[in-house]
């Protein structure tokens, strides 16, 4: 099915099922410990070995020789794998860095060596056996000190990534108030909970991994690139994902050395990678410097924006990109962005929920605070000011939906913004000084093309069989809830099985792309088994009716069950229509933080979304991702920070000691508003994701309650206290 | 983790005996940091003796008016017990400041008191360090040292003391009782029982090998208000940056103990008397001869403001 | 690298290094080393026999002494409701209730449970017959990914009886006081079990409900 024009009216609009708050179907089996995790799957094969990964003692360098010889000869020990003597070509198109395989050493705790042994102890204890020698290298492990020699990175095309409209100099030299002032966020970590695991199984040239993936196609596909062997002969199997947050987009260490030492070890292995291991070895959102520009007129009107961003990353490509929401999110006809990147010898960066606009906003948003308070204008209205009625960026393209002013004026009503003092530093309660923020949120909505396979089993129970995954998003129940609706049974009738390769190829989950294109593509394939139960029983399958498990049409009733077994497969794609448009979600954040006047530290005391992001398919898991997203949003603006060595090029607070994410304590009341929009641009579903979404502004907005609440900027994330709490006011 | 064997000990004295037998033995309370270690193998004895067993998991009134803390005795049960709360409240605050539900449930007196450092230098088996390793250098001194040290270190180790338990029992006074593998039996003042690393940081507390913890003593209660004061990045679940403890008595006199300063609770007597009238000086005077770090001098002021944001909690 | 010869470690930390392998500072004192200074390193793994309770069945196992709780749980009884997040005592998935407390399976000894009785989330309930706060997590969507939540649920009943038995908290202004359910009590004793879904203000919900109270 092409979705070639934009959704008229259709089933949808009169959902019964689709739209309303479901819990999820997938949560008996996850609040039971019953729903199987990659590493957990004893039954899927007999004979199970363990493999144990050792990592890189230096980010950059080669290793001149492993001796293997003491860790061979430890009780239990089937087999080693190691990267000098394994030939393959050990990365994907998708990967950044090499995942295993040569000599080189590329960044710290790449994987070198895989120990298989038949417990996961012995694996352990011989690991620490190998001896390996390095020659090592100077490495650039120093981000500011190389960003401002940095390139252009390479954008659409290979072209250079930068783009600008008017005269952006002239008129920011010209404005009547300026704001320039340059942030830095740092790198971050995905710090899923479950780590990255496999079990590879091989039968003759038959290798079956299950795994922990978010996107099974493409990591089919990488797989046999990375072994160099045909993707045919490899199927991926992930049912449950235990967080990825595009941390599992692509394949990892922890896929390539178990099929490599299930092979060696002529049995099954299974795999995880360590969790002091994660930070290094795999991949990481990128840290940025951003420097923003902006000139106003004096009541507000922005006439000049420049966004320029700079990163790093181990290839010199595919940075992260600050500046991806500017071009969008304010009017201004003089603009500027640019984009630099840096060759580093770090790990590999790679996406992290929302990439590019994540950090963005924690920079953009706050500039116009900071603009706000140079104007004398409230920051809400500085943004409902500066609202386009067309792209900015392209006045040509229009906005499929947009309805960010509602957002931030139904916000700032339901937190009680009219309660903030612009002027900061004046709330106390007792030793805590209290303040507000708000920021504007955008992220785009993409689609991709996605299929499925839907199926009658003769009882009346539909099956949806689609490669999609759930990674905590809630594919599971929309998916079923998409089905329900489509096929007119109630949810209890649907089963929804995913995550396999061997099903059709679906979007997968990234980019905020899931919900939106998968439960498309799974309406795709519920409209042609309509067609062929029409064809099987002798009507026209668009015309009848589906409802409560049975078939009308005129004046004819059968039951769903009549149409006895059949099975349809059915694919989305996405039209040229699209491209005359933005399609992208928008959000209003507000936060109330508390900063303890003597020490600094920042309290969350509550946040609210609210968002605009067309249909909500189910309410109550897309509040979830959004609340999750804050929770994410707030850990990227008081704490998370992957603690760069210089000397010897690593992230050393490689562990979940180390790298503080919040805990229950740093998380208070979290509101979320959906305002019941459509967006007949998106999919027939006129349903957009949340997930990116919600992390695109809460950040700024806790800074902006902090320097609120205190009178004290900080630019330079995360915001902990020793930066600022020396210039806290004085208590009297 | 390399292998090891594993007994379970009946008796404080066949507990002490059977770790001074083997070498590359080690007591084995809870394990939340042994194991921990293990794991890494940055600990790596041959041999444990799992002391759940030797009795000393109650808390017993003193003649002299204290209390006699068992070294087995759980962290969630000291702060639990009333007359702790009551008495020594600042030791069961320190306590449920620490670490989290779980961990507490198994952590052990004893064992807290043993924490070794969390340094990440510390942590990474690729990096020189000499607690760790000694000799092999110290990769945390002009690394990332944010956490570290600011006073007591040395040029070999910059490490701190982690714990919290440890720092409101030093301003409490508290002594460790123990027994050594011959039936020796000792009392280490708070104050003595964490070394400064000088050349040897391998060594993070006076105790001799296979000497057991038996004991903590509580001297009689002192009264005063009791505050702990925990200052780190996130709400709860994580090392303290800087913490205080304090007792501050009716007439304004202050007992402050430090943590995440120094490789040991500090706290110097002599320039406590006065914190009460002249904290700013009080203060200079506890930490001269500092050495922070470009990355931690910002905790010395820090102290000052976490120990005034515990005075005036007090007030309110 | 030639063991500690060839990139001479300095006292700093840091030392200037030489052309090609620059020696940029202490360089690992790697495994290698740490081997070699070890020659006891391949002891045999000993093994011992191990019988605890879990969810109310007597086990039997015989184990290398090195096997966590957790792992006996999930490698050997097969019972992986109970999660590996990190194995080292700093995310909570792994919580389970040992003696009706909850502790951190990963950083505990099988043979440390001789003669325990040990409960995981598969004997709190079954997707058949809930226990009430597992009904609550779906109720309230107290999770996303689901990893984290086995430990959650493990945590949240033990809270509640821990509150119930007056264990005190560092969310009490008065340390001397009974503890109450309240918001901030159940964020702070739930602070143990990370959850980078942030799925924390649906998990204090469904904790506040099953205990009773009112948000
Ligand atoms: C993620 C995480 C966060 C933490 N956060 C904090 C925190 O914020 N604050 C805090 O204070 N702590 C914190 N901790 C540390 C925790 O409190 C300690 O791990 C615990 O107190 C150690 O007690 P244990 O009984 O388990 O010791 P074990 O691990 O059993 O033993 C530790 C050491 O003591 C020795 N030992 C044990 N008993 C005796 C004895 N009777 N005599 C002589 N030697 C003995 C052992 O041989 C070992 O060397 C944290 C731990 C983790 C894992
Ligand atoms: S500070 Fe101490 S513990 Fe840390 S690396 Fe240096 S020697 Fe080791
Ligand atoms: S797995 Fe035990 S605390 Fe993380
Ligand atoms: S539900 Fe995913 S980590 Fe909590």
């Amino acid at each position: 099915m092409e979705f070639k024009a934009p959704a008229e009216t259709n089933l949808f609009d009169t959902a019964k099922i689709v739209g309303k708050s479901t819990p999820r179907i997938d949560g008996p089996l996850k609040t039971t410990g019953t729903a199987p995790y990659a590493y957990e799957r004893h039954d899927v094969v007999a004979n199970q070995a363990y493999g144990y990964v050792l990592g890189s003692a230096i980010a950059k360098g080669r290793i001149t020789s492993m001796d293997v010889s003491e860790a061979l000869a430890a009780p239990g020990v089937i087999t080693v794998v190691t990267s000098p003597d394994s030939d393959i070509p050990g990365i994907s198109s998708m990967n950044n860095a090499r995942l295993f395989g040569g000599s080189e050493i590329a960044h710290y705790h790449q994987a070198i060596a895989c120990v298989v042994a038949e417990t996961f102890e012995q694996a352990r204890s011989a690991a620490a056996l190998i001896r390996t020698k390095y020659d090592r290298e100077q490495g650039r492990f120093d981000f500011p000190a190389l960003a401002p020699g940095a390139p252009l990175a390479k954008g659409r095309g290979g072209k250079p990534d930068e783009a600008s409209l008017g005269d952006f100099d002239g008129a920011f030299a010209a404005s009547a108030v300026k704001l320039d002032a340059t942030y830095t966020t740092p790198d971050e970590s995905h710090a899923m909970m479950e780590p990255h695991a496999t079990i590879a199984a091989w039968e003759g040239d038959q290798l079956t991994l299950w795994t922990s993936n978010q996107m099974i196609a493409w990591g089919k596909k990488s797989m046999g690139e990375a072994l160099g062997i045909d993707p045919e002969n490899i199927r991926l199997d992930s049912p449950y994902i235990g967080g990825g947050f595009g941390g599992k987009l692509f394949i990892r260490a922890d896929v390539l050395v178990a099929a490599l030492a299930a092979k060696a070890a002529k049995r099954p292995v299974k795999v995880a990678l360590q969790r002091p291991l994660m930070a290094n070895n795999t991949t990481h959102r990128h840290a940025t410097i951003q420097r923003i520009r902006i000139g106003a007129q004096t009541d507000g009107k922005i006439t000049a924006i420049a966004h320029e961003n700079w990163s790093g990353n181990i290839n010199g490509e595919d940075g992260e990109n600050g500046t991806l929401q500017t071009p969008v999110l304010y009017a201004g006809a003089n603009r500027k962005t640019a984009n630099y990147i840096a060759t580093l010898d770090l790990p590999e960066g790679n996406a992290m929920r929302a990439p590019g606009e994540a950090p963005g906003h924690m920079a953009l948003e706050v500039a116009m605070d900071e603009l706000a308070e140079k104007l004398g204008i409230d920051p809400i209205e500085l943004r409902i000011r500066n609202e386009p009625t067309s792209v900015p960026s392209k006045p040509e393209k229009r906005f499929s939906d947009r309805n960010l002013v509602r957002c931030l004026r139904e916000g700032s009503q339901r937190f009680g913004w009219s309660d903030r003092q612009a002027e900061p530093g004046k709330v106390r309660d007792g030793q805590w000084l209290v303040g507000m923020g708000v920021a504007a949120g955008y992220r785009a909505a993409p689609t991709m093309k996605s299929a499925a396979r839907v199926r009658l089993d003769g009882s009346g129970k539909v099956i949806v069989e689609t490669d999609m995954t759930d990674i905590g998003t809630g594919s599971y129940t929309i998916i079923a809830q998409t089905a329900a609706e489509t096929m007119g049974v109630s949810l209890d009738r649907v089963v929804v099985t995913l995550g396999d390769s061997r099903f059709p190829a679906s979007s997968g989950s990234g980019g905020q792309w899931g919900a939106a294109s998968s439960t498309a593509g799974v309406y795709a394939a519920c409209v042609n088994l309509r067609r062929a139960i029409g064809e099987k029983m002798g009507f026209n399958g668009d015309d009848a009716v589906f409802a409560d498990g049975r078939i009308r049409t005129g004046n004819q009733v059968v039951d769903l069950a009549d149409a006895g077994s059949l099975s349809a497969d059915g694919e989305i794609t996405f039209g040229e229509f699209k491209r005359g448009y933005d399609v992208g979600t928008y959000a209003a954040h507000f936060a109330e933080v508390a900063v303890n006047a003597y020490t600094g530290e920042a309290r969350i005391r509550r946040m609210l979304a609210v968002c605009d992001a067309g249909r909500i398919l189910n309410p109550l898991s897309a509040r979830s991702q959004v609340i999750g997203a804050m929770v994410m949003a707030a850990g990227a603006a008081l704490m998370e920070e992957l603690a760069v060595d210089k000397r010897f090029g690593l992230f050393i607070n490689h562990d979940l000691a180390g790298y503080e994410v919040p805990v229950h304590a740093d998380i208070t009341r979290q509101d979320v508003v959906f305002l019941d929009t459509l967006d007949p641009i998106i999919s027939p579903m006129k349903a957009k994701g949340v997930g990116e979404l919600g992390i695109c502004g809460p950040g700024a907005a806790i800074a902006n309650a902090i320097y609120n609440a205190t009178g004290v900027r900080v630019r330079d994330y995360p915001i902990t206290l020793d930066k600022y709490f020396e210039k806290l006011p004085t208590i009297a | 983790m390399k292998s090891f064997t594993y007994e379970r000990a009946k008796t404080p004295a066949e507990a002490a005996g059977s770790v001074a037998k083997a070498s590359g033995a080690k007591f084995l309370a809870g394990g939340t940091n042994l194991l921990d270690l293990m794991k890494l193998e940055i600990e790596t004895p041959t041999h444990l003796v799992d002391v759940q067993d030797i009795g000393l998991d109650t808390i017993e009134k003193t003649k002299d008016g204290g209390l006699r803390i068992g070294a087995l005795v759980t962290n969630t049960a000291l702060a639990s017990d009333q007359r702790i709360r009551r008495d020594y409240g600042v030791l069961s605050r320190a306590i449920v400041a620490g670490a989290s539900g779980q961990l507490r449930n198994k952590a052990t007196t004893a064992g807290n008191l043993l924490q070794r450092t969390r340094c990440p230098y510390f942590y990474d088996t690729n990096m020189a360090c000499n607690k760790r390793q000694p000799g092999s250098g110290c990769a945390a001194i002009q690394g990332y040292s944010r956490q570290l040290g600011v006073i007591g270190t040395s040029d070999s180790c910059i490490a701190t003391y982690p714990g919290d338990m440890a720092i409101a029992l030093r301003v409490l006074d508290a002594t460790i009782a123990t027994v050594k593998p011959d039936g020796a039996t000792r009392t280490i003042a708070m104050a003595d029982f964490h070394r400064l690393p000088g050349d040897t940081p391998q060594f993070d507390t006076v105790l001799e090998r296979g000497e057991l913890i038996t004991h903590v003593d509580l001297p009689r209660p002192i009264g005063g208000q009791h505050v702990y004061r925990k200052v780190r990045d996130r709400a709860s679940y994580a090392f303290a940056l800087v913490s205080v403890a304090a007792v501050i008595q009716p007439d304004g006199k202050v007992r402050a103990a430090f943590g995440g300063m120094a490789p040991k609770p500090w706290r110097v007597e002599a320039g406590e008397a006065g914190l009460h009238e002249d904290p700013a000086a009080a203060m200079e005077t506890i930490f001269s001869g500092a050495r922070p770090t470009e990355d931690n001098a910002f905790k010395i002021p820090l102290a000052q403001r976490a120990l005034a944001s515990a005075v005036a909690q007090t007030r309110s | 690298m030639n063991g500690k010869g060839e990139l001479a470690v300095s006292r700093r930390g840091v030392i200037v290094g030489g052309t090609s392998a620059v020696a940029l500072a202490s360089l690992p004192a790697s495994g290698q080393e740490r081997a070699q200074a070890q020659p006891s390193a391949s002891m045999p793994p000993a093994a011992m026999p191990v019988a605890f309770e879990v969810n109310g069945a007597p086990v039997e196992l015989t184990l290398d002494t090195r096997t966590t709780l957790l792992d006996a749980l999930r490698e050997h009884l097969k019972l992986t409701g109970t999660k590996k997040g990190c194995d080292h005592g700093q995310c909570g998935a792994c919580t389970v209730i040992v003696n009706g407390q909850r502790i951190n399976s990963c950083l505990s000894l099988a043979v440390q449970h001789q003669g325990d009785t040990v409960k995981t989330i598969e004997g709190l309930g079954t997707p058949a017959n809930l226990h009430p706060m597992q009904a609550a997590f779906i109720k309230h969507d107290g999770y996303q990914c689901g990893y984290c939540t086995p430990g959650q649920i493990c945590s949240a009943v033990a809270v509640l009886d821990e509150i119930k038995a007056g264990v005190p908290s560092h969310a009490q202004d008065d340390i001397t006081a009974k503890p109450r359910v309240t918001s901030d009590e159940l964020r702070e004793r739930m602070s143990g079990n990370i959850c980078r879904c942030g799925a924390y203000s649906n998990i204090a919900e469904a904790i506040l409900e099953t205990a009773g109270a009112k948000a």
